[in-house]
């Protein structure tokens, strides 16, 4: 059986159907350890007081933010490539999690910076860009709402997405681009594998990073399951106004 | 409660912003997952 028939609307919401609850229970699991082991048993850091506790929610925030937006390019390129329905409907699902993962980001961000760099926003690199991918996020949801035709919505959102992503890669990687600006390089590179997170703060940073992202995927599913349906209710009150 | 000390605000502000931002994404989640379910049905029903 070929993997683009999960995309079926009727197979994706058979298989998604147990799925979703499982998801939300193991995200709720993930979350409530990782935020409950990083703000009451980790200590103080020398640096940073006890504002490193916003850590176990700043960095899973922005983690999640920025690979939103690339789960929301590879579903849009699927579309454009293969016309899935159902990938279209996923990319903008994702979406409001995304754009709700990036104000998490940049609201805990602007938080973390008073005590530490004493101001809440400075046009730096990588903030900038932050803010500029929380923009493209409003532009693709209202995108999205804005366009009656939902294959033309589609088609649409899908451009926005690519372009959007330079800013998601932006994101991800300003400091590095411009070593400049007052925030500091990734915590936890995955690719380098150098963290910089000492190992008392690293354990329940990652639960909070899985926890996030089964929290993310949970929300996808559930809101694609939804799209899947208000586009069947179109269909079918189209239907009824022909007849 | 553990001792946050001067920065205290910073913390406890950081945490009730993003769980009442999350509890919100959830909530709209699940109360229009349910509303689009229902009306399904309704029609579907005829």
């Amino acid at each position: 059986m070929s993997i683009w028939e999960y995309s079926n609307p009727k197979k994706f919401m058979d298989w998604t159907a147990p799925v979703v609850p499982w998801t939300f229970g193991l995200a709720a699991l993930a979350c409530g350890a990782g935020l409950v082991w990083g703000f009451f048993l980790t200590p103080e850091a020398d640096k940073f007081g006890s504002t490193v506790k916003i850590i176990y929610l700043h960095v899973p925030a922005a983690l999640m933010a920025i690979n939103a937006w690339f789960m929301m390019l590879v579903a849009s390129l699927i579309w454009v490539i293969r016309r899935h329905h159902v990938s279209a409907l996923a990319a903008r699902a994702a979406a409001p999690v995304g754009m709700v993962m990036t104000v998490i980001a940049l609201v805990t961000g602007a938080i973390w910076g008073m005590p530490t760099w004493g101001t809440y926003w400075v046009w730096d690199p990588r903030l900038t860009s932050f803010m500029i991918l929380f923009l493209f996020y409003l532009g693709y949801i209202a995108l999205w709402e804005a366009i009656e035709d939902p294959d033309t919505a589609a088609d649409l959102t899908s451009v926005l997405c690519v372009v959007g992503s330079v800013f998601a890669i932006l994101s991800r990687y300003a400091v590095r681009f411009w070593n400049q600006g007052l925030h500091q390089g990734t915590s936890v590179p995955v690719a380098t594998g150098g963290r910089t997170v000492s190992d008392v703060y690293f354990v329940p940073l990652v639960l909070c990073m899985v926890g996030f992202g089964l929290l993310f995927l949970a929300l996808v599913l559930l809101r694609t399951r939804t799209e899947i349906r208000a586009r069947r209710i179109r269909a079918l009150t189209a239907r009824a106004h022909r007849a | 409660m553990p001792e946050l000390g001067e920065y205290a605000v910073y913390v406890l502000t950081s945490y009730a912003a993003t769980l009442v931002l999350l509890a919100a994404i959830v909530g709209l989640s699940v109360r229009r997952s349910r509303r689009v379910k229902r009306t399904l049905q309704e029609i579907e029903r005829g």
